[in-house]
């Protein structure tokens, strides 16, 4: 297991080919008060870049960009009913997707925590 | 903007409350303090928060009949303004479509007028140029603070009891702890409460007095706007324009009965025109069904899939507890209850058109 993050302000949890990705802390912070969360559905396939969603907060909308190639495997159901969970634990519970790797190879170009640290200063 | 944004009196209180600050209109204003835009909001609406609208111009109109020259540019009935009363309304062009909107207020011996931030530079020019034998001064050494609430009676009462006795739109000059200020019971948040026009030497010690009262916080733009939205106030910029009249946005109420009748302001055949027939299109409140806020530019659609108009102004209403929105949908629709869709980021969302506003204004009439 190990989590790599990106410059998108995205974590990814990485267990063999699947992960799970979600919004940082900061990022959620930075973002205020989350009102909405579009996600994409099970199945969906993507390449690293597509946006894959979209966060609303009560200031305006954030695209969520998709750190890496893959196919969603499940979106989080409680940021429907519950999109501020998003500002509670982005880390935790409130994650966005579990997805399944296409290119386990593309996770190199992302950061670690110390990386990802320096990034936000 | 290149040049960079100024600052009001107040800048250095929100660096202290830790403002997030933004560029706005010219100047550098906090979108929201540590507590957040929904608590600010809640904080407006429940008890009282605090304000600062000195972005916006202060104007003071001195010279024989103002109120009658002033109706020579503003639908509005100014020559009958009473001494110590205030009155929204708003500059038209020859087009009758709206270059501002404004609160004018008979000082007695002047006129005192505000107008919006990013149109001071538009507005003073054409007062001077247009109210003959007037003298048009913009005041640039004071302050504008907003307190608003159910609970700003008592937190600006209790430092000036002469604000009790003010009613809705009612102005008068007073001292708050030694300080001569203009109070005014206005807003622009559907809330009852004040504002204030300050010395700016003095600005920040009158506003902590005020934030030292239990109920009163500091509160942000963000806040500002969700709370005006709730109130189904329009935001110049989005909602009101140049092109559009002030039939068209719903504003009717702000032109009284002599003015609609005699007309004599700029662009008058079109608003009368429209009164008599209908306008084009109208301003009204959407409530989407779902989670996802409307925000400004979404496309409206009429059940069978026609475009009839699209979002000026949208978000979350934190009060609501849901995404409330105001639009414009063409001439044949805008009846409250009528179902229509949102065209959100490609997808169809349902919303119902609604009476504004979506709260109850607590204005103390």
């Amino acid at each position: 297991m190990a989590t790599y993050y990106s410059e998108e302000h995205e974590w990814v949890l990485v267990e063999g080919d699947v992960a799970t990705v979600g919004i940082t802390k900061h990022a959620a912070d930075q973002l205020g008060e989350i009102v909405f969360v579009e996600q994409r559905e099970a199945g969906d396939e993507f390449e690293k870049g597509d946006e894959i969603g979209v966060i609303e907060s009560v200031k305006a909308a954030s695209e969520i960009y998709a750190p890496v190639d893959g196919e969603v495997i499940e979106a989080n159901d409680v940021l429907a009913d519950n999109p501020g969970a998003l500002n509670e634990s982005p880390e935790g519970d409130a994650w966005i997707y579990k997805i399944k790797l296409s290119d386990s190879a593309q996770l190199e170009d992302l950061m670690d925590l110390d990386g990802y640290k320096a990034l936000i200063g | 903007m290149t040049d960079a944004p100024k600052r009001t009196p107040l800048y250095d209180l929100h660096v202290e409350l830790g403002g997030k600050m933004v560029d706005f209109a010219g100047w550098e204003m906090p979108v929201q303090y540590p507590l957040g835009i929904m608590g600010e909001h809640k904080q407006c609406r429940e008890k009282a928060a605090l304000f600062d609208v000195s972005h916006m111009g202060q104007v003071i109109l001195k010279g024989d009949n103002v109120g009658e020259k002033l109706e020579t540019l503003c639908p509005q009935a100014y020559s009958t303004l009473k001494e110590g009363k205030a009155r929204y309304g708003f500059f038209t062009n020859e087009e009758g479509g709206i270059m501002d909107d404004l609160i004018v207020s008979n000082a007695g011996d002047h006129y005192f007028v505000v107008v919006n931030a990013a149109l001071r530079h538009q507005d003073i020019p054409h007062m001077q140029a247009n109210l003959d034998g007037v003298e048009v001064t913009e005041i640039f050494d004071r302050a504008l603070v907003a307190v608003q609430g159910p609970a700003a009676e008592n937190v600006v009462g209790d430092l000036c009891p002469a604000a009790r006795d003010l009613k809705f739109m009612e102005t008068t000059v007073a001292d708050i702890d030694g300080v001569s200020c203009r109070i005014s019971r206005l807003g622009y948040t559907g809330e009852d409460g004040y504002e204030i026009s300050i010395p700016e030497g003095e600005a920040i010690r009158i506003s902590k007095l005020f934030l030292a009262h239990d109920d009163c916080e500091a509160a942000g733009l963000g806040a500002r706007d969700s709370l005006r939205l709730e109130a189904g106030l329009c935001l110049y910029g989005n909602d009101i324009d140049q092109s559009t009249s002030p039939i068209e946005a719903s504003l009717s109420w702000a032109i009284q009965k002599r003015r609609k009748e005699e007309g004599g302001f700029p662009g008058a055949a079109r608003v009368q025109k429209e009164l008599a027939e209908g306008a084009a299109k109208k301003l009204v409140g959407i409530k989407p069904e779902g989670r996802a806020p409307a925000r400004q530019g979404v496309e409206i659609q009429c059940t069978e899939g026609n475009t009839i108009g699209a979002i000026t102004s949208g978000g979350f209403g934190p009060t609501v507890g849901a995404p409330v929105a105001m639009g414009y949908v063409s001439a044949g629709h805008g009846e409250p209850g009528e179902k229509v869709n949102l065209i959100i980021r490609g997808k169809v969302q349902p919303a119902e058109i609604v009476a504004l506003p979506f709260v109850t204004q607590n204005y103390k009439r």
